[in-house]
C-alpha cells in the first residue's frame, strides 16, 4: 500500500517531537553562554606565559630568548629583551621579556613556540571566549594579560604540568648541586690560595680533577 | 451568552458602523471586514514561523530559537525588523517594475483569497454564489507572480525555479480543484458559506462533516496533498531547492521583498488550508454537538492551526521530492483518484444510507488505490547502470 513509509517516517517525528520534550538525553545541544561543554585536557587555543610563584613579573619563566619568536609561522610574537637580568625558573641569572605581545587575531595555534622553548615558558591556555570590540587593541595581549600562574596551568593541563614540574625540579636541584660545587671549588680554591705563600701559576683543570 | 461571544466580531461591527454616515457605510463595512483578516493572518503567520521552527527543531532533536524574548516568540519580531533593515538589492538588468510587482501581487492575490472563507458563523467578507470558483481563480493569480519573480530578476537560477514551481502548481491545480468538485456535487453550491451550513447539522453529537464519508475522507486527503504543493511546502518544495536552484524564484529578493514572498506563501498555505477546513471539516462548526457553545470563529482558527501543525509535521519528516516523482505523482496517482473520487460522490448520492453504500464506496476506493500504487512503486524497479564506452 502507498504511504506505508510515510506512516513510518511520521511516527519517528513524533516520536522525536515528544521525546524532546520528555527525555533530555535527546537533546544533544549545548546552550552555549549558560552551559559549556567540559574541555578535554589535550585542548588547545592561544599560547600564555607561566610564571612561579605568586609575582607574574618575578616569576616569569620565560629569558626572552626570542627562540619562539623566530619559529612562529605567521610571526603573531613581538618580544623585547630587557637590559638587567633576574634569576629565572632554575636560579640562573637571565634577562627576561621586557616586552612579550602576541597578537593572536594573528596566531594560528600551531604550538610550535611550545615545542620550542627549552624553559618551559610559554604553553597553550585553553581560554576560548575572548570576543572584544576592538579588533586591534583587544586581540594584541600583552605580557601582564599572557602571564599565567603555575597553579592554573596544572588546572587546565594536569599531567603535562606535572611532568614539567619534575623536570623543572631535577633541573633546578642541578643547578643547585653545580653552584655547590662551584661554591666549594673556589672555597678550596681560596684556601689553597691561602695556604701556599707562593703563588704558582697552576692550571685551573688540572686543580679540579 | 454564548450566542453573543459567537457574533461578537459581528456586533462589533454593525456597532461601529452605527457611528457612520450613511454615505459611507458601504466603504466603512468593507473595511471593517477586511481589516481584521488583514491583521488577524499576518499575525498568524508571524506566530507559525516561530512555531515552524520549534517544532521542527524538535522533530531534530533541537531546541530551536529560545533566544529572543520568552521561549523565542518575539523571533518573527526580530526577523521582521532584519528583514526591513536589509539593503534592498534589485539586480542591474533586471526588469525593475515586474520585480517589485511580483512579491507585491503574491501577497495581495493570497489575501484576496480569504475574501470568501467564512471564518466563523456570519462572518465572511464576501458571500459570493460562485465562492469556491473565485477561490480558485485567485489562487492561480499566486502562480502567475511567482513566473512574474523568477522572470523579471534575469537570472538562471530565478528562470529555473520559476519553470519548476508554474510545473508543479499548474499540475496540482487540477487534482486541487477535482478534489473540491466532490463538495460541489454533494453541496449542490459553489458558495462557501452554504458548504459551512450543509456541514453544520449533527447527528446525535457526530457532525455533519464531509470528511466523514469515504469520499470525503479521500477527497481530503487529496485536496490536502495538492494543497502542500500548490503552496510549494516540503516535501514539493523543489522551486525552492537549496541543493540544485539556490532559492528558485525569489534568488534574486533580499529584504522585505523576501520576507513578503515568505508572508505570501504562508498566507497561501492558510488560506487553501481554511479552504480544506471549509469544504471538508465543517468550517466554523463544532466537531461534536455537546461543543458547540464554544464561539465559531475559534473552532475556525483551532481547525486551522491543527491543519498547519500536520504541515510542519509533514515537513519535518518527508525529504523533497524529485521532479519526475513529483510529476509522476501528481498525473498518475493524486489525478486519477480525483477523477475516481467523483465517481465515488454520485454512487454514494444514488446508493441508500446505510453499511452498503460505506462497503461498496470503499471497494471502489481501495482498489484502484492499491493498483495504482502498485503501478507507481513498479517503476521505482532500481537497476545497474551499464555503460557502453565509459568501463
Amino acid at each position: 500500500m502507498i504511504g506505508n513509509g510515510i506512516l513510518k517516517g511520521l511516527t519517528e517525528t513524533a516520536r522525536n517531537f515528544f521525546g524532546s520534550y520528555v527525555g533530555k538525553d535527546r537533546l544533544t545541544t549545548v546552550q552555549y553562554p549558560e552551559e559549556r561543554v567540559p574541555q578535554i585536557e589535550a585542548a588547545r587555543n592561544f599560547p600564555f606565559l607561566v610564571f612561579d610563584g605568586s609575582d607574574p613579573n618575578a616569576g616569569l619563566r620565560c629569558v626572552a630568548c626570542q627562540i619562539c619568536e623566530k619559529e612562529c609561522p605567521p610571526k603573531c610574537i613581538f618580544i623585547t629583551k630587557s637590559a638587567d637580568k633576574k634569576p629565572d625558573a632554575v636560579g640562573k641569572q637571565q634577562f627576561y621579556p621586557a616586552v612579550f605581545d602576541i597578537d593572536i587575531s594573528v596566531c594560528m595555534s600551531c604550538q610550535i613556540c611550545v615545542e620550542v622553548c627549552p624553559f618551559d615558558a610559554i604553553k597553550m591556555d585553553v581560554e576560548y571566549d575572548l570576543p572584544t570590540d576592538d579588533r586591534f587593541a583587544g586581540l594584541l595581549f600583552k605580557k601582564d594579560r599572557l602571564a599565567k600562574s603555575n597553579e592554573y596551568y596544572h588546572e587546565i593541563h594536569p599531567t603535562e604540568a606535572s611532568a614539567v614540574d619534575a623536570a623543572l625540579a631535577a633541573e633546578r636541584a642541578a643547578t643547585a648541586a653545580k653552584a655547590k660545587a662551584a661554591a666549594e671549588a673556589a672555597q678550596a680554591k681560596a684556601a689553597a690560595a691561602a695556604a701556599a705563600p707562593a703563588p704558582e701559576p697552576q692550571p685551573v683543570g688540572g686543580e679540579k680533577r | 451568552m454564548t450566542q453573543m461571544f459567537d457574533q461578537i466580531f459581528v456586533i462589533a461591527k454593525h456597532w461601529l458602523l452605527g457611528y457612520v454616515p450613511a454615505v459611507a457605510q458601504p466603504l466603512a463595512s468593507a473595511i471593517l471586514s477586511v481589516v481584521p483578516v488583514l491583521i488577524a493572518f499576518p499575525l498568524l503567520f508571524a506566530i507559525t514561523t516561530v512555531l515552524e521552527r520549534k517544532g521542527l527543531g524538535r522533530i531534530q532533536n533541537r531546541y530551536g530559537p529560545n533566544r529572543t524574548g520568552p521561549a523565542g516568540f518575539f523571533q518573527p519580531i526580530a526577523d521582521g525588523i532584519k528583514s526591513l533593515t536589509k539593503e534592498d538589492i534589485v539586480p542591474l538588468s533586471a526588469d525593475h517594475i515586474v520585480h517589485f510587482l511580483a512579491p507585491v501581487l503574491i501577497v495581495v492575490a493570497a489575501f484576496m483569497a480569504y475574501a470568501v472563507l467564512p471564518i466563523g458563523r456570519n462572518m465572511v467578507i464576501l458571500n459570493l454564489n460562485a465562492g469556491v470558483l473565485f477561490f480558485f481563480a485567485i489562487g492561480s493569480v499566486v502562480e502567475l507572480s511567482v513566473f512574474m519573480a523568477g522572470w523579471s530578476s534575469r537570472s538562471k537560477y530565478s528562470l529555473l525555479g520559476a519553470m519548476r514551481a508554474i510545473a508543479q502548481m499548474i499540475s496540482y491545480e487540477v487534482p486541487l480543484v477535482l478534489a473540491t468538485v466532490v463538495v460541489i456535487m454533494q453541496a449542490g453550491s459553489l458558495s462557501t458559506v452554504t458548504i459551512v451550513e450543509r456541514q453544520a447539522g449533527y447527528t446525535g453529537i457526530w457532525p455533519h462533516w464531509y470528511l466523514f464519508t469515504p469520499w470525503g475522507i479521500v477527497g481530503f486527503v487529496l485536496f490536502m496533498i495538492a494543497a502542500t504543493a500548490e503552496s510549494n511546502r516540503s516535501p514539493f518544495d523543489l522551486p525552492e531547492g537549496e541543493s540544485e536552484i539556490i532559492a528558485g524564484y525569489y534568488i534574486e529578493y533580499s529584504g522585505f521583498k523576501f520576507a513578503l514572498f515568505f508572508l505570501g506563501e504562508y498566507l497561501g498555505m492558510f488560506a487553501t488550508s481554511g479552504m480544506a477546513i471549509t469544504l471538508f471539516l465543517g468550517g466554523w462548526s463544532a466537531p461534536l454537538s455537546v461543543f458547540t457553545f464554544v464561539p465559531s470563529w475559534i473552532w475556525f482558527f483551532a481547525k486551522l492551526l491543527v491543519l498547519i501543525g500536520g504541515f510542519i509535521w509533514i515537513r519535518g519528516t518527508l525529504p523533497r521530492l524529485r521532479m519526475d516523482q513529483l510529476m509522476n505523482f501528481a498525473w498518475e496517482f493524486i489525478l486519477p483518484m480525483s477523477l475516481l473520487n467523483m465517481l465515488i460522490a454520485g454512487v454514494w448520492h444514488f446508493m441508500a444510507p446505510g453499511v452498503v453504500r460505506w462497503l461498496v464506496c470503499s471497494a471502489i476506493i481501495a482498489t484502484p488505490c492499491i493498483l495504482l500504487s502498485a503501478g507507481l512503486r513498479k517503476k521505482k524497479r532500481l537497476m545497474v547502470r551499464t555503460y557502453e564506452f565509459a568501463e
